[in-house]
């Protein structure tokens, strides 16, 4: 019972998400935009970007649309033709590094992150996956035609609908993860365009490629889900989230100065909302502000809101306040640093990934989830994909924590099949307060045909990421101590909402190599075989074609002169 | 095939052979000696080139600026090294995050099977300190890495201060698309061993290591770095590693390509490049490079912190940094500079230095023999022992003994039994019954160690050699032979100097031994050839070539110390030889001992 407890109070989790969502005004369309920026421990600085567009429309009822303001019709039109339910596409380049940084608002892997909940009205959901993914690859200029049955996969419990309804049937859910993608301006570009404003005005002035891949971290994102259209939730309408999430680095760019500013990070300061936004704001995290920094321009504004668990505290500029813009028309955060912390951080849940062994013939994924709870347990799903020329030994998967042995709750584990469909490992594990859970795994690697290695067969192959998904209780319902901040009445029970959160973080891709042949080895081999065809089969030819005939022993030459002299003597000759 | 199909012409072929065996038999041996030989002439050699497309054409700047202050920070580790009686760890961690990297720490313990008298250790407790410079916007995929140990006493203090004022350096930089991670381990190979097995979560020798907690993929490449003095006169290149394996030839390239860029002279096996090969002298300059590369290699260890890498398939050397009278010295500036531009190129990598050769020796920096130049040297020698198994085939009378009957394969067993037993012994006991020598004679536990494998090996010449009465010598000689030949030529496969070391000195005694000879003369000679002092001679030449020679009594401990390194070298690195010697070289000389002593 404990699993299904676990299991329904992760899906509860999701059907609940749904309503907490700022209601939404009485107008058709609406669009906010805000970034956030968060000084972290490192001494680096996060910017979060985040676009809403919320479409009221319901073009699943039946009526064509073709009307579009502020919703990219692009979008809407791959939502309509191929009867999407949820999309969420990520982009991402670099390791988010939670050990310094802390949480992501958004996480994302590596690489391209694609996962798409079709309508129950779609009868071959495979073809409408192949065909939206190419739809997408042309969108955003990726590779995301590179998806196919080879790394797509149907999670059972770790990928659920974020928006309203109930369908959880994962025949309708694909999964997809690219961890090769690489991301450039060339996906930058077209995302930038899906914005009401484009990069024209308001908070997308400030994305400039240069300053934005100049970072340690780039991470671009889009989800799009229905929600509810009122508080009745009689009707849904459409919510695109274009997400951008930066990582600057105090080293390579803040060079040696501890001070960011707007300017300096995005070489660009604002002047103006965008005109469509019904509302544009700039949050600066400050909940640790006065020992750690100072921030200029002051503002009085002051917003507090619970973040991953934490109660945290922000500044917010109103964009489309004019008076945030002061005399010079222009707004230029400035943080200046009085002290940077330089000791890592210990997140609640953290995950790690490497391959151990050597040699090319077998090897073993370690998958290390750390849950630094004092005194919780909690549970997590773990979710593993692993491509089919890896051939995974599931008799030899192991999952300890403290020493001993830890049964995992639920298990769903389906088989690859070569050249066709990767291993799916899903499995809910409960991770005890204060340890180290590892999870392993043997593995064998097959040898591939010539033609499947990639171009550079020696830089290896990568695996993607685990995806650990946990509600993890929460730090504020942790420290019941800390009372300074709150009335001492809100703080005995912890509200629910407070004492735990959803969390899903990514481990890292692994490259593992495979038995790679030679390939100048076919010159080689062409060469050798020639020889040993022109050298063995023509004698072997000869043999078999040749006649043989009993031949006379021929004399010797000095028995020959010998018979010539007898002959002129006239004696006998000699035999 | 015309040899095949014409009876009278394969009868002439096989009386050639028979008859003119024991010529060509000494024909091959010479060639393949001379074949070897002139490996290191320069003509025949060919000039090294970098097959790297990603390493060669690219340009990059060195620009490290900071060659003083990498000083200072070595001094001030070494006064904190002082301080400490050991490893700085508190100090390294706090430097470490101070220049931006990401720091963790191994600890580990490890005891030797016996004391080590040669750096005077037994049970030995560590911890190595690593930082990780991730590289922005990289997926921890990739890592490359940068080690220098921290050794006793005041060696090695320069290449930490350098080690870490790189690692401030390319903190800087923006061009990194690898992990860098700086590694300073303590207890050189033994640190390196467990940091390794730590990393790849292996076990092979039963050492005892905290796990790591920071990685940063799969690593490309690495460099050791040694360097105890402000300013050097050259860098010597070390590639020998564990079981004589070699990094990719296209790492040595990068290196030399960078001194000749930089200005730096650069050595290998500590011998300078000489350009008058046409000379004797300096034909047997570069013959004494190869000769000592090639000793190195068959000694099966790691001759630098980088040689535990290559297990991993990790492309690694060790750089050496040598202060000798010479005028001309460079200072901590250019080696960073030359660092850094090292790192740049492997940071440009595509794919895993595979492109050139994994198999060659090198008779100079700019010069190598591959493996399809040196093999035929092998190749002669080998040809020796089928040759001689061809001969007793057809030429039955070879051993005097009329072949009337077969007896069973199974006949030959017990020589054979019993001579791998004694391998077995040699192998196991000098380790196992260290206490009880200890406590018998006045000796430490090396010494015990070392003189039980002598006692066994000299024992082994004693054991009773009429057990197999219904043997023939002939079919004992037949399997001697052919089972030489395939062990040889296995170990040249994988360790071309050991196989063809060991060949030079077994293939005779293989060859031409028989009931019939001469017996004190050929026990002698058999005596003098067998691997035991094979391996005197080889400490004695190498100490020869490296210009130290030592008197015979001095080459004597050295020689004991050797054994006990290589014993010691199994049991902590997982180094081959000494069981191969022990166990499969040992039985089969044995074999040709037990035909000499026929009765």
């Amino acid at each position: 019972t404990a699993i299904c407890q676990s299991i329904t109070q992760l899906m509860m989790w999701y059907a609940n998400n749904a309503k907490y969502f700022p209601p939404p005004s009485t107008a058709k369309d609406q669009f906010q935009e805000e970034l956030v920026i968060k000084p972290l421990h490192s001494g680096d600085i996060y910017a979060s970007f985040q676009f809403r567009t919320q479409w009221d429309t319901d073009f699943l009822l039946g009526s064509k649309v073709s009307h579009y303001r502020l919703f990219p019709k692009s979008l809407g039109q791959v939502i309509s033709k191929f009867s999407v339910r949820e999309l969420h596409i990520s982009f991402t380049q670099g390791y988010w590094r939670t050990m310094q940084w802390g949480q992501p608002f958004l996480p994302s892997p590596p690489g391209a992150e694609l996962w798409v909940w079709f309508q129950d009205t779609v009868t071959d959901v495979d073809l409408a996956w192949k065909e939206l993914t190419n739809v997408l690859s042309g969108i955003f200029c990726a590779s995301l035609n590179f998806i196919d049955s080879t790394n797509t996969v149907q999670p059972s419990a770790s990928f659920k609908p974020l928006g309203v309804g109930n369908v959880t049937d994962q025949r309708f859910l694909r999964y997809a993860v690219l961890p090769r993608e690489i991301v450039c301006t060339e996906n930058l570009t077209p995302w930038k365009k899906l914005l009401p404003c484009g990069s024209k005005a308001g908070l997308a002035v400030l994305m400039k490629s240069e300053k934005l891949f100049h970072s340690s971290f780039h991470s671009q994102a889009l989800h799009i889900r229905p929600v509810c259209k009122d508080w009745q939730c009689k009707s849904t309408s459409w919510e695109l989230r274009q997400t951008l999430n930066v990582v600057f680095d105090l080293h390579t760019s803040g060079q040696g100065k501890r001070e960011w500013s707007l300017f300096k990070m995005f070489s660009r300061t604002l002047t103006e909302a965008c005109p469509l936004a019904s509302s544009s704001k700039v949050y600066v995290d400050i909940t640790d502000n006065p020992q750690l920094f100072e921030l200029s321009p002051a503002t009085p504004l002051v917003s507090q809101a619970v973040v991953l668990g934490d109660g945290r505290t922000y500044s917010v500029y109103d964009l489309t306040d004019h008076a945030t813009f002061g005399q010079t028309h222009s707004l230029n955060v400035l943080l200046r640093w009085r002290a940077a912390e330089r000791e890592m951080l210990r997140p609640l849940l953290h995950g790690e990934r490497y391959v151990a062994g050597y040699g090319l013939q077998t090897g073993e994924i370690h998958t290390l989830v750390y849950n630094n709870h004092p005194y919780r347990a909690f549970p997590v799903l773990l979710l593993d994909t692993v491509p089919w020329y890896l051939r995974l030994y599931i008799h030899t998967l192991t999952v300890t924590s403290k020493g001993r042995d830890n049964k995992p709750s639920y298990i769903h584990y389906q088989p690859s099949k070569d050249r066709l469909q990767p291993h799916l490992l899903e499995m809910l594990i409960q991770l005890p307060p204060n340890s180290v859970t590892e999870v392993t795994v043997q593995f064998e690697r097959a040898l591939l045909k010539w033609t499947e290695y990639t171009p550079d067969p020696n830089h290896g192959f990568y695996v993607g990421s685990s995806v650990i998904s946990a509600l993890v209780p929460s730090v504020v319902a942790m420290d019941t101590n800390n009372t300074q901040e709150r009335p001492l009445f809100s703080s005995f029970f912890p509200c629910k909402e407070e004492s735990t959160y959803f969390m899903r973080i990514y481990t890292e891709p692994l490259l593992v190599n495979l038995p790679t042949p030679d390939f100048s080895m076919p010159y080689n081999v062409i060469c050798l075989t020639c020889t040993v065809v022109a050298v063995g089969y023509g004698s072997l030819y000869n043999l078999l074609t040749r006649t043989f005939q009993v031949e006379e022993p021929s004399q010797g030459l000095a028995k020959r002169l010998a018979n010539i002299i007898r002959r002129l003597r006239g004696v006998p000759l000699l035999t | 095939m015309g040899l095949l199909s014409d009876p009278n012409r394969r009868r002439a072929l096989t009386n050639l052979l028979t008859r003119l065996n024991a010529p060509i038999c000494v024909v091959c041996y010479l060639a393949g000696v001379m074949w070897f030989m002139g490996l290191a002439f320069e003509p025949f050699t060919l000039r090294t080139y970098m097959s790297e497309n990603a390493m060669g054409s690219t340009m990059v700047e060195e620009h490290f600026p900071a060659g003083e202050r990498a000083l200072a920070t070595g001094r001030e580790f070494a006064a904190h090294k002082k301080k400490v009686g050991g490893m700085p760890v508190n100090w390294l961690v706090k430097t470490m995050e101070s220049r931006g990297l990401e720091v963790f720490t191994q600890s580990f313990t490890r005891k030797l099977p016996f004391p080590d008298e040669n750096k005077e250790r037994y049970l030995v407790r560590g911890t190595n300190v690593y930082g990780i410079l991730r590289a922005p916007r990289a997926s921890r995929t990739e890592a490359l890495v940068l080690t220098a140990p921290c050794s006793q006493g005041n060696a090695n203090n320069q290449a930490v201060g350098l080690l870490l004022g790189l690692a401030q350096y390319f903190r800087s930089q923006v061009y990194w698309a690898k992990d860098i991670i700086f590694l300073v381990n303590e207890h050189d190979l033994i640190g390196m061993q467990a940091w390794l097995e730590g990393y790849h979560h292996t076990n092979t020798t039963g050492g005892d290591w905290s796990p790591l907690h920071g990685r940063g993929g799969s690593i490309q490449a690495s460099l050791s770095l040694e360097l105890s003095s402000d300013v050097i006169t050259s860098l010597d290149l070390v590639l020998e590693g564990l079981n004589g394996q070699l990094p990719n030839l296209d790492l040595a390239n990068l290196f030399h390509a960078f001194c000749q860029k930089i200005g730096v002279l650069c050595t290998i096996q500590g011998k300078l490049q000489r350009n008058d090969w046409e000379s004797t002298s300096g034909y047997s300059h570069s013959a004494q490079t190869m000769m000592l590369m090639v000793l190195k290699q068959a000694s099966g260890r790691p001759w630098g912190d980088h040689g535990l890498f290559l297990r991993y398939h990790i492309e690694a050397a060790t750089i050496r940094g040598i202060n000798s009278f010479r005028q001309y010295k460079t200072d901590t500036t250019t080696i960073g500079r030359l660092l850094e531009g090292m790192y740049r190129k492997l940071n440009n990598l595509l794919e895993r230095l595979h492109q050139s050769y994994f198999f060659y020796l090198m008779p100079s920096l700019t010069r190598f023999v591959s493996i399809g130049y040196y093999m035929p040297a092998f190749g002669l020698l080998a040809v020796i022992l089928l040759l001689r198994v061809s001969f007793h085939l057809s030429d039955r009378r070879g051993l005097g003994v009329g072949l009337t009957r077969y007896p069973g394969v199974l006949s030959i067993l017990t020589p054979v039994v019993i001579s791998h037993m004694t391998g077995v012994a040699l192998y196991c006991l000098p380790v196992m019954s260290q206490e009880m020598a200890v406590q018998h004679f006045p000796v430490s536990e090396t010494e015990a160690v070392v003189l039980t494998a002598i006692a066994i090996y000299t024992a082994g010449l004693a054991l009773p050699h009429n057990t197999h009465r219904y043997t023939l010598p002939l079919v004992l000689k037949l399997v001697a032979l052919l089972y030489l030949a395939v062990l040889l030529g296995c170990t040249a496969l994988i360790n071309f100097s050991l196989g063809f070391i060991l060949a030079l000195s077994l293939v005779p005694i293989a060859a031409f031994i028989t009931p019939h000879t001469h017996k004190p003369l050929s026990a002698a000679i058999m005596v003098l050839l067998s691997p035991g002092c094979t391996l005197l001679y080889c400490v004695l030449i190498f100490q020869e070539l490296q210009e130290t020679p030592v008197s015979l009594q001095d080459g004597w401990m050295l020689f004991l110390s050797v054994i006990s390194q290589g014993i010691l070298d199994h049991s902590l690195y997982g180094s081959l030889v000494y069981p191969l010697l022990a166990l499969l070289i040992y039985p089969c000389w044995l074999l040709l001992w037990n035909i000499l002593f026929w009765k």
